[in-house]
């Protein structure tokens, strides 16, 4: 069924009886050309691209919960492209005209609004670092300017300009092709498309092992019994680890609870997104008035899905500290997602380290903006059994080759 | 007729009126008013608008569950853009307004939204507003959304928080919570209670009852008053919003004054041993069609207004429920001489009807409220059965102000759920309760599912105990409960097409439960998301177990299997301020001050922030600009003598028989076979090869070593250092410790450095031979213990003086008076840059290794192994085309290329970037050094250079400009 206003007009008129599910209840079978684990924006975009572009008809997602439950509906749902290396530009950049493109592609509106991302910087350091980012992005067809404090202060005048301020701005850089889109629609948009598309969308499916044949993996092991699959791959981002484990080999992840938070609805504000590598935090407005910000990690390895008090207080301070008017308003919710950070920020993409398994995961505090270049770059290598040239630099096999792709030194991030 | 005050009762002070605004009217209240029981006293029915369809909205609760009552408030410079008016206690200077309605909160031009409503149903924008694309109609959608309008003026009041452990902390003051802290108290050990209203007491303040043989609501005031006596810490007007581990929970103090300059809100951060909850419960609406209209409330509410503040909401009201409790209300609004009927979906009622009938509430068992009308407020009620399937059903129409319903009752189990506790749904009590938890606490009274008086005494008295292992006193009584008749489950009316709303602000009926359903939208998560049920700024407190009802009847499951959303802090929106607290500038970020700092400033020096230290960037002097004074300095140090604080230059010393053997394990170069009394320039990497940090070690002794990391990475290096010791090395007898700040250390350097050092008095053999470049000594200088090093950061015969501290303003005194120019960072990195040493975070990153800045010695020569060694010989390590420290001299010598310009290749693609730039006095022209793709094969080539679309060229050298031999290193 299409969606439009035209379909509104005419479902209400019919009292709103006749919408169709979103995506289809199938009957689980017991074999699948592929399957895909996890029901994250990732996983469903990649059974999406699986039927769309590589035609395949017998495609599974299997969600231990409800889709876009993890951190696909816990994300503070910036996108945007403005990496510092060439491989992460393209792949990023890839996804983000995907995005473009999606809402009408999916019929689906996902609210991609591109009302840019704004990074400050507080000292004349930060300034020389963003100047020599800006430049890398530019040649990389990136589109960025380097902005002053003057024109920093006409786009969002809020910020704390005061000369006495801690953390004082000097200027920052903008990409205004990014912005924010709203991450439930994203995942119930590829849900839809996908399942349109004949892919089996299973909730409440825990996959609790790996089948094999030999060295080979040939299928799961799940909450609702065995189903075998012609390849395999996962997509469960802070769960990374320890499905890698059941498969018997270990990841370079570290899973950290990160967390996000918001103010009570306001009439708007703040129009573009803000972010501060000094303090670590991002901000912007949703469309439904509320101020969505996050900053540092909890810093401890943790797989539970909640934040300490130490840390939420701290990323409140980052955020009051750049908006001192904000001091007067009130939290209205917090909570966190479980990210699976790689070593060098950059995820991996590609084969595992045994035979039928595919990974999409280490995409950590960033990988929302990244959701349709993971499935597209997932479904190729599904269905090709080779990396997409955007994908090879992301291979696992860079942690011994030594080719990391760090944008956190990037980002002039000495971490 | 509407709300109006009765003539006595309550617990309002009568004798203090209290002016307030509301919009363009001045009303009137008494101390002990909330803003929401002043309003209804008034007659104000109409308090804001719903926040889809714009329909008027008015009070319906009395706490911090009420979903309708969001105003704006301002007292004084303090403001709440959206504050909740149940919450808000009346006070002189209050101007509230609603934040919805144009041009007014009663004439909302927008309510003829509602007319389209059939055409808005719940996630109606994710199927439309796509072409030509979203942003097209954001703006506009943008500006409908949100609540009220923020203040732009910065808020700049103190926060103050206070992090504190207790052995008891009791949340809720109801009589569970009042029983548990009275017993606990009794242990001597410490406790706290604490409870968001203003008076301790809950529901005892409006709600009939003895203890003890006493009204319930004096035996609240003297539990209180003894526990107070006792050194139970109270907390009155105080939110527990969230239970994080290790029974840690945060609690927002609003305080009714505070200090000038301070803020009300005070964030309390408490661990406590025991934790018991003593929550209580809220009332739950029960959903009939249009239970929208002002003048539809919450049946407990109404009582609360009646009792607590002595408002009468209305004198004709019909009341719908499912269970006992609204008969209370029933009763006590009869003999405040209203007229009462009561629709009971229940067929026998029981005893609680027979006695509201007797007092001449008329009682419908067996029926329900079917329709409202009354365009601003409730007019009139159609009651009806309460199978009723179609508007056609024989229903009675009622007229009256005021429908209140009662659809049972909610734990509040908020926090136990935000600890880890999972709830189980309890089908008798028509309620998820608390199933097993996860930390250390004691569950009593409502929020544990029990009902009665009585029986909530008992029960606090018992998690009190529990708690604190008292057993002196005997738990407080009360008269046993009544027999009561069960509730009876009763989530919506069964007439099709009915607007019956769940979540009163967000606008979301059971028919947008129903659309979810059929859309698949049937997980509760899902149903939250894709309807907003639940997501408003009481996140659900009304809504969420109604919603979730509707949906486990509408997909056919039970209401367990349906499940519950998970619970997440906090449980009532708090300050933002408060919650961040003296997290605030300094104390937010702490800037470190030099020790001399004072002498900079009274030089004039232009201080600025480095890595967290406050440093001079230089010296100007009056009408000088920055760039001349760096030129000054920077050729005053080669010329004649310069003068450099360089105090916040890290100082780790490392000690213990296997300091040597364990440095050498991380450190790039080999520090094993240093002498003592020699100093040594080091790397130290990361696992990935990478140069995290460079410095100069001195060792002090065989066992004892003196780390120079650079100023902003001396808590990072020293992290490191434990991080390997603790999780890697932990038989090794080793220790470091940050001497960072007991120093002050100068920097003497130039061609007359001799005579300036003459003149320390130095009882230290300051000649080349027993002080040759890259060595230390101990000693004494002006009387005063000293440590003198020889080092140099500029190229130019430099002497490291470190004196403790306290002594360092009046050496600085000292050494400026031998006159030599004194510098800072700026021109610091002028001469280095002359000399191409490089300064890590700058010339370096998180991808440089060893071999990219030339310095690939140390480990040809390194026979055993260290953090990073494997990586150096990766693929990637020993890539021809890394980029590699270099010098560029730009074509054209006056022009200085900015930090961060690339080098590019034909094609337009980075060869890699200026890291630093300047130009230099001493060469009289402008240089800048690089990180350059195969930079070293490149020297004598031309590149071109892009910033942001400017291009220019320059020449590859090798990295050093000035005295390529390192002669007046020794000059
Ligand atoms: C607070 C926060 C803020 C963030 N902000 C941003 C941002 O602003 N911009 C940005 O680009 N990124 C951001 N991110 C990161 C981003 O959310 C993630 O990188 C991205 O959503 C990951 O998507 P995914 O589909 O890979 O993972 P998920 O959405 O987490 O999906 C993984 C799914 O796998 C399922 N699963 C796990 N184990 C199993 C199993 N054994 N069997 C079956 N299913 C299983 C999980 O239930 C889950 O649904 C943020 C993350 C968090 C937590």
């Amino acid at each position: 069924m299409r969606y439009s206003g035209w379909q509104l007009l005419k479902q209400g008129l019919r009292g709103n009886a006749g919408w169709q599910p979103a995506w289809r209840t199938p009957v689980l079978q017991r074999s699948y050309d592929a399957i895909v684990v996890g029901g994250g924006g990732h996983g469903l975009a990649a059974a999406y691209y699986l039927a769309r572009v590589h035609g395949l008809k017998r495609v599974a997602v299997l969600e231990r919960g409800w889709i876009g439950g993890g951190n696909t509906g816990r994300n503070t749902t910036i996108v945007r492209s403005n990496y510092f290396f060439a491989e992460s530009a393209a792949m990023y950049d890839f996804a983000l005209r995907l995005y473009e493109g999606l809402s009408r592609e999916l019929n689906y509106n996902i609210m991609l609004s591109q009302r840019g991302v704004l990074n400050l910087a507080h000292t004349e350091h930060d300034m020389e670092l963003m100047t020599r980012s800006v430049n890398a992005m530019l040649l990389n067809g990136i589109d960025v300017e380097l902005l002053d404090a003057k024109q920093v202060r006409d786009e969002v005048p809020l910020l704390n300009f005061s000369p006495s301020a801690r953390f004082p701005i000097h200027g920052g850089f903008v990409q205004r092709r990014g912005g924010v889109a709203r991450h439930d629609a994203v995942a119930w948009a590829y849900a839809r498309g996908a399942s349109d598309l004949g892919v089996d969308i299973i909730q409440n499916c825990d996959v609790t092992g790996w089948l094999r044949e030999g060295s080979r993996i040939v299928g799961v092991e799940t909450s609702l019994g065995r189903i075998s699959a012609g390849v395999c791959a996962m997509s469960v981002a802070g769960h990374s680890g320890v499905m890698a484990e059941m498969a018997g080999f270990r990841l370079p992840i570290t899973s950290y609870a990160l967390q996000a938070m918001v103010s009570e609805p306001l009439k708007p504000i703040l129009d573009t997104v803000v972010m501060s590598t000094a303090t670590g935090m991002y901000v912007s407005q949703s469309d439904k008035g509320e101020l969505v910000f996050g900053a540092g990690l909890d810093l401890y390895p943790s797989y539970a899905q909640r934040g300490n008090l130490p840390t939420g207080q701290a990323i409140v301070a980052a955020m009051l500290e750049l908006f001192p008017a904000f001091r007067r308003l009130k939290m209205l919710r917090q909570w966190a997602g479980i990210v699976d950070v790689c070593w060098d920020y950059s995820p991996v993409i590609g084969p595992a380290p045994v035979e039928g398994l595919y990974l999409n995961c280490g995409w950590g505090t960033g990988g929302f903006k990244a959701t349709p270049v993971g499935g597209w770059l997932l479904a190729h290598l599904m269905a090709t059994g080779q990396h997409h040239a955007l994908s090879a630099p992301f291979d696992l096999g860079r942690f011994t080759s030594g080719m990391l792709v760090d944008e956190a030194a990037g980002a002039g991030i000495a971490h | 007729m509407t709300g109006t005050r009765l003539g006595s009762g309550g617990r309002i002070d009568r004798g203090q009126v209290i002016p307030f605004r509301w919009g363009d009217t001045v009303l009137q209240g008494f101390a002990g008013d909330t803003l929401a029981s002043a309003l209804l006293a008034n007659g104000v029915r109409v308090v804001g608008r719903s926040f889809k369809y714009h329909r008027p909205r008015g009070i319906f609760a009395a706490g911090v569950e009420e979903p309708n009552a969001i105003v704006d408030v301002r007292i004084g410079d303090r403001h709440d853009a959206n504050a909740r008016a149940s919450l808000v206690t009346l006070q002189h200077g209050i101007v509230a307004r609603p934040i919805a309605g144009w041009p007014s909160v009663t004439r909302d031009a927008f309510a003829a939204l509602d007319l389209l409503q059939r055409f808005l149903p719940a996630g109606f924008y994710y199927k439309t507003f796509m072409r030509p694309s979203w942003s097209r109609y954001e703006a506009n959608i943008r500006r409908m959304a949100g609540l009220g309008r923020a203040s732009h003026q910065p808020d700049m009041r103190q926060f103050e928080t206070r992090n504190i452990q207790i052995d008891v902390l009791v949340v809720g003051a109801g009589p569970a919570g009042l029983a548990a802290a009275r017993a606990a108290a009794a242990s001597g050990r410490s406790v706290m209670l604490v409870d968001e209203n203003p008076d301790f007491g809950g529901s005892l303040l409006w709600q009939d009852g003895t203890i003890d043989d006493r009204p319930a609501a004096d035996w609240a005031a003297a539990t209180t008053a003894e526990l107070a006596a006792q050194g139970v810490t109270l907390l009155p007007a105080t939110t527990a919003f969230g239970y994080y581990d290790h029974n840690t929970l945060g609690l927002m103090e609003r305080r009714a004054t505070a200090a000038p300059g301070w803020a009300l809100d005070r964030l309390w951060c408490v661990t406590a041993g025991k934790v018991v909850l003593a929550t209580g419960s809220l009332e739950r609406p029960l959903v009939f069609p249009h239970n929208d209209r002002p003048g539809v409330m919450s049946a407990a509410a109404v009582l609360r207004y009646l009792r607590q503040y002595a408002v009468l909401v209305g004198r004709s009201v019909v009341i719908t429920t499912n269970n006992d409790s609204a008969y209370a209300t029933a009763a006590a609004l009869r003999l405040a001489g209203a007229e009462v009927a009561v629709a009971d979906v229940r067929t026998a009622p029981g005893q609680a009807a027979k006695d509201a009938t007797a007092l001449g509430v008329s009682v419908i068992p067996g029926s329900v409220v079917t329709d409202t009308g009354g365009r601003l407020g409730v007019r009139w009620a159609d009651i009806g059965p309460a199978d009723a399937t179609s508007k056609k059903a024989a229903t009675r129409r009622v007229s009256c102000s005021i429908v209140a319903c009662s659809g049972g009752w909610t734990p509040v189990v908020h926090l136990f759920s935000q600890s880890g506790g999972k709830l189980r749904w309890d089908a008798a009590a028509s309620a998820f309760l608390p199933g097993i938890g996860r930390q250390d606490h004691q569950l009593s009274g409502g929020m544990n599912g029990v009902t009665s008086l009585a029986e909530c005494l008992a029960s606090g008295h018992r998690a009190g105990i529990a708690a604190s292992g008292a057993t002196m006193l005997a738990a407080p009584r009360a008269e046993p409960a009544a027999v009561e008749t069960p509730l009876q489950p009763f989530w919506f009316v069964r007439i099709p097409g009915a607007r019956q709303w769940l979540d009163l602000q967000n606008d979301v009926t059971v028919k947008d439960v129903g659309l979810a359903a059929r859309e698949n939208f049937q997980s509760v998560e899902h149903l939250k998301r894709y309807t907003t049920l639940g997501m408003a700024t009481d996140q659900g407190k009304t809504s969420n177990v109604n919603g979730i009802a509707v949906m486990a009847e509408l997909t056919g499951r039970g209401i367990a299997e349906t499940g519950t959303t998970t619970f997440r802090p906090p449980y009532a929106p708090v300050s933002l301020g408060g919650l961040a607290g003296s997290r605030h500038g300094l104390l937010y970020s702490p800037r470190r001050e030099l020790p001399a700092h004072g002498e900079h400033l009274a030089l004039g020096a232009d201080m600025r922030e480095y890595g967290g230290w406050m440093r001079p960037a230089c010296y100007p002097r009056l009408d000088e600009t920055t760039a001349a004074a760096i030129r000054r300095e920077a050729s005053a140090v080669r010329a004649d003598a310069g003068l450099f604080d360089g105090s916040s230059l890290g100082k780790i010393e490392v000690c213990g028989p296997d300091a040597a053997a364990f440095l050498n394990l991380m450190y790039y170069n080999n520090v094993e076979n240093l002498k003592p009394g020699r100093l040594r320039y080091v790397l130290l990497l990361r696992e990935a090869g990478t140069v995290y940090d460079d410095g100069v070690i001195a060792r002090l002794a065989a066992d004892r070593y003196l780390l120079s990391p650079s100023s902003s990475h001396t808590a990072g290096v020293l992290a490191m250092l434990e991080q390997w010791r603790q999780t890697e090395y932990p038989a090794m007898h080793v220790a470091f410790h940050d001497v960072t700040a007991a120093w002050a250390t100068f920097v003497v350097c130039g061609p007359r450095v001799r005579d300036i050092m003459a003149s320390l008095a130095a009882e230290i053999d300051l000649s080349d031979a027993a002080l040759p470049h890259m060595a230390l000594a101990d000693g004494h200088v002006l009387g005063v213990p000293a440590r003198i090093a020889r080092v140099s950061f500029t190229g130019e015969r430099s002497y490291e003086v470190s004196v403790p501290a306290g002594y360092g303003p009046a050496l600085w005194r000292h050494l400026l008076a031998q006159g030599p120019t004194p510098y800072g960072i700026e021109s610091l990195s002028v001469l280095r840059a002359e000399k191409g040493y490089i300064l890590i975070g700058t010339d370096t990153d998180g991808l440089t290794m060893p071999a990219d800045l030339d310095m690939s010695g140390p480990l040809r020569a390194k026979k055993v192994d260290f953090v990073g060694r494997r990586s150096l010989t990766t693929p990637d390590g020993v890539r021809a085309d890394r980029r590699q420290f270099v010098g560029l001299l730009p074509q054209d010598p006056n022009f200085v290329p900015p930090v961060g310009t690339h080098a590019v290749d034909a094609s337009r693609k980075s060869l890699g970037w200026i890291t630093t730039s300047a130009y230099s006095p001493t060469v009289g022209r402008s240089i800048a050094l690089a990180m350059i793709s195969g930079g070293r094969a490149r020297i004598g080539d031309v590149v071109e250079l892009f910033d942001r679309g400017r291009v220019s060229q320059a020449k590859v050298c090798a990295p050093v400009f000035h005295d390529p031999a390192g002669e007046k290193l020794h000059g």
